[in-house]
């Protein structure tokens, strides 16, 4: 992901003195563009990614200056934003944010407020705080997805173990009923339990999990046949091991690490899924916030008139599976081998 | 050969026996009464028996699947709950080919898009070209679809003004109309298809172009662009084949919200329209419908390994 050139060595001087400039140019562009009214949204849409491109590259060399050695900012940018979201999502009821659910009381705030006139990043239709619902948002949506990756991880990495490591009538089974879970499209799976299940977290977050656990079971599963075939295990087994203890002492250790690389990058997938639910309306309802559901605000008009009720959400959630996707890469690159060409 | 047919055919069976039973018993759960759905409030208790005495809901849930399997083996799915009540079977059959249209064309675009990109990176590996590329599909594959697709009206529609946004037109009622308003929809499926391919063939390229044989090529003054297309494409899409094969899933699954954000009468807004409104005979067709074309283009892809790479004829025979 944007790897560092590494072709030529620079001296530090020259690093510094083009990636100082070009920081400081790409942020007061994007800055410019941003509040700028003097041309046209689409070219300042233009401006803004391409200032903050700069200052991202600008950054990229300044680091390589003061470090010493090629830096991958982009990552290290995209930890900050995790840290930074997930600090918000987990502190957000004791941060003093702005009214995010509570349309009642929404009915003496200003609707669909512009960015700055008092409220941070405006209000929308029923003068609720967007900032406030983006920071609301993120803690549904993120509860949602790791609640359920972790009953996917663990149900599926068991089941795939356990079938993987006895094989044969017990492996076919949890193979055709893998498979059946895995013959309906996600979406349309989804779908399908959103007309059965109440839009809760806790429903939403089980039939997720229902999503991930047949790749689960799968990579697990495929793990436990390398592994058991291995010497150690032989060796354990003649040591007369229980098959208790050989999954638990020998084949977990093993099996665990891709499975949790396998985790991270299914956080941001199933980050996707609840968002695309909540926007066609099945997910979570409003007046609860959620990023699908407040991207599905702007539908019907109100995006062209305030583009901001869309932006905001659509940045949120955006950088959120960016950045999980980059920290997933990375950890299946490292520890599994297997599916990381992918 | 012969038996591993028959056991894979078998399995299949097996496979779409069980979604069957899923789908039916999932949908049996849904809270509230069919007959109220359909006759709506105020009426006698007694109307209210008879229309639940007619939809069968009387009789034992296995009974129910049995009549309900039964139908759908001759072809009846039953019928809408929600006006207009007409036969489950010839609303799917009316909002399948637009699906299937925009599936297909979503992946010629997404090919379209991805071989040159692909030979393009992979030849400057390691260059500007390539790294701005790689950068570039790894946010779009950040991008959920329903994001794309508002990014593009955003751009293409309002603020360029370059394609309408308007009814669909059907493929029977003029070529021309229909694709200009099938291209946008289209575009926002194949964006995502294409980013992933190109990432996929990219790789195999560059490893395929470290062989020998392509040195010698090389060696011998033939152009880049015929080293690419004739000797390198082929042996690195393998697999690019198999990725085709699990983006299936994600080809449905991205129709259904494109249809859903632009407004277009397939199978996404079927099963959407049909969830919201608890309509159950719908989704239990549509869902069964979509899982028999899925399973069976995954059975055809892997099927077409052998012909595509000899290597793996003899290995399963």
């Amino acid at each position: 992901m944007l790897a560092p050139d590494t072709r030529a060595a620079h001296p530090r001087r020259t690093l510094l003195l083009t990636g100082l400039p070009l920081l400081v140019a790409g942020l007061a562009l994007a800055g410019w563009a941003f509040t700028t009214e003097v041309v046209v949204t689409i070219v300042r849409m233009l401006l803004l990614a391409a200032g903050v491109l700069a200052a991202i590259a600008g950054l990229g060399k300044v680091a390589h200056a003061v470090c010493g050695r090629a830096v991958d900012v982009v990552l290290w940018l995209g930890i900050g934003w995790l840290t930074f979201i997930l600090g918000a999502a987990i502190l957000a009821p004791w941060l003093p944010l702005g009214n995010h659910d509570d349309a009642v009381a929404g009915l003496t705030a200003p609707i669909f407020a512009q960015p700055g006139d008092g409220y941070l990043l405006g209000t929308n239709n029923y003068g609720l705080d967007v900032f406030s619902r983006a920071i609301h948002g993120a803690r549904t949506s993120i509860l949602v997805a790791l609640l359920a990756v972790l009953i996917g991880t663990t149900v599926g990495g068991l089941v795939g173990m356990v079938s993987g490591f006895v094989r044969g009538t017990t492996d076919r089974l949890v193979g055709i009923v893998s498979n059946s879970l895995l013959a309906v499209p996600p979406l349309i799976l989804l779908i399908a339990l959103g007309t059965v299940l109440d839009p809760s977290v806790r429903s939403i977050a089980f039939a997720l999990s229902l999503l991930t656990i047949p790749s689960m079971v799968r990579l697990a599963r495929a793990n436990t046949i390398t592994v058991a075939e291995r010497e150690f295990v032989l060796a354990a087994r003649a040591l007369g091991a229980s098959r208790m203890r050989l999954l638990r002492r020998e084949i977990l250790p093993n099996v665990v690490l891709p499975v949790l690389s396998l985790a991270v990058v299914m956080i941001s997938v199933l980050i996707v899924a609840e968002a695309s639910l909540s926007f066609l309306g099945i997910g979570i309802q409003p007046p609860q916030p959620t990023w699908g559901n407040m991207i599905a605000e702007g539908q019907g008009g109100v995006m062209e008139e305030h583009p901001y009720i869309v932006v905001v959400p659509s940045v949120c959630l955006f950088l959120t599976v960016f950045s999980f996707n980059l920290l997933g890469e990375k950890a299946q690159a490292r520890w599994d081998t297997r599916s990381a060409k992918l | 050969m012969l038996r591993r047919l028959l056991i894979s055919t078998l399995e299949l069976v097996a496979v779409l026996f069980l979604v069957s039973l899923g789908v039916f018993l999932l949908l049996s759960l849904v809270p509230g009464d069919p007959a109220v759905a359909l006759l709506g409030e105020g009426r006698t208790p007694q109307e209210y028996e008879a229309m639940r005495e007619q939809l069968g809901l009387n009789q034992p849930l296995l009974s129910r699947y049995g009549d309900w399997l039964g139908g759908v083996l001759t072809g009846d799915l039953g019928t809408s709950l929600v006006p207009p009540q007409t036969e489950v079977l010839d609303r799917i059959l009316s909002a399948l080919p637009v699906s299937l249209e925009l599936a297909v064309l979503g992946l010629v675009m997404a090919l379209v898009i991805a071989l040159p990109l692909a030979m393009w990176s992979a030849y400057h590996q390691g260059g500007r070209a390539d790294r701005v590329i790689s950068a570039a599909t790894f946010g779009l594959l950040s991008m959920p679809s329903f994001l794309l697709g508002i990014v593009l009206i955003a751009v293409l529609v309002n603020a360029l003004g370059i394609f309408p946004r308007n009814e669909w037109v059907r493929l029977g009622d003029g070529i021309g109309g229909n694709l200009q308003h099938a291209f946008l929809p289209a575009l926002t499926i194949a964006l995502m298809e294409a980013a992933m391919f190109t990432r996929i063939l990219r790789n195999d390229l560059v490893t395929t172009l470290n062989e020998d044989y392509i040195l010698a090529a090389r060696a011998r003054g033939m152009s880049p662009l015929r080293i690419m297309v004739s000797d390198a494409l082929r042996p690195s899409s393998f697999s690019l084949v198999t990725i085709l094969g699990l983006s299936i899933g994600r080809l449905v699954g991205s129709t259904v919200i494109v249809e859903y954000l632009f407004a277009l009468p397939g199978m996404g807004k079927l099963v959407i329209d049909a969830a919201n409104q608890g309509n159950y005979p719908v989704v239990q067709g549509a869902v069964l419908v979509i899982a028999l074309i899925y399973v069976a283009s995954n059975r055809l892809i892997d099927g077409s390994y052998g012909y595509l790479d000899p290597r793996t004829r003899r290995a399963r025979a």
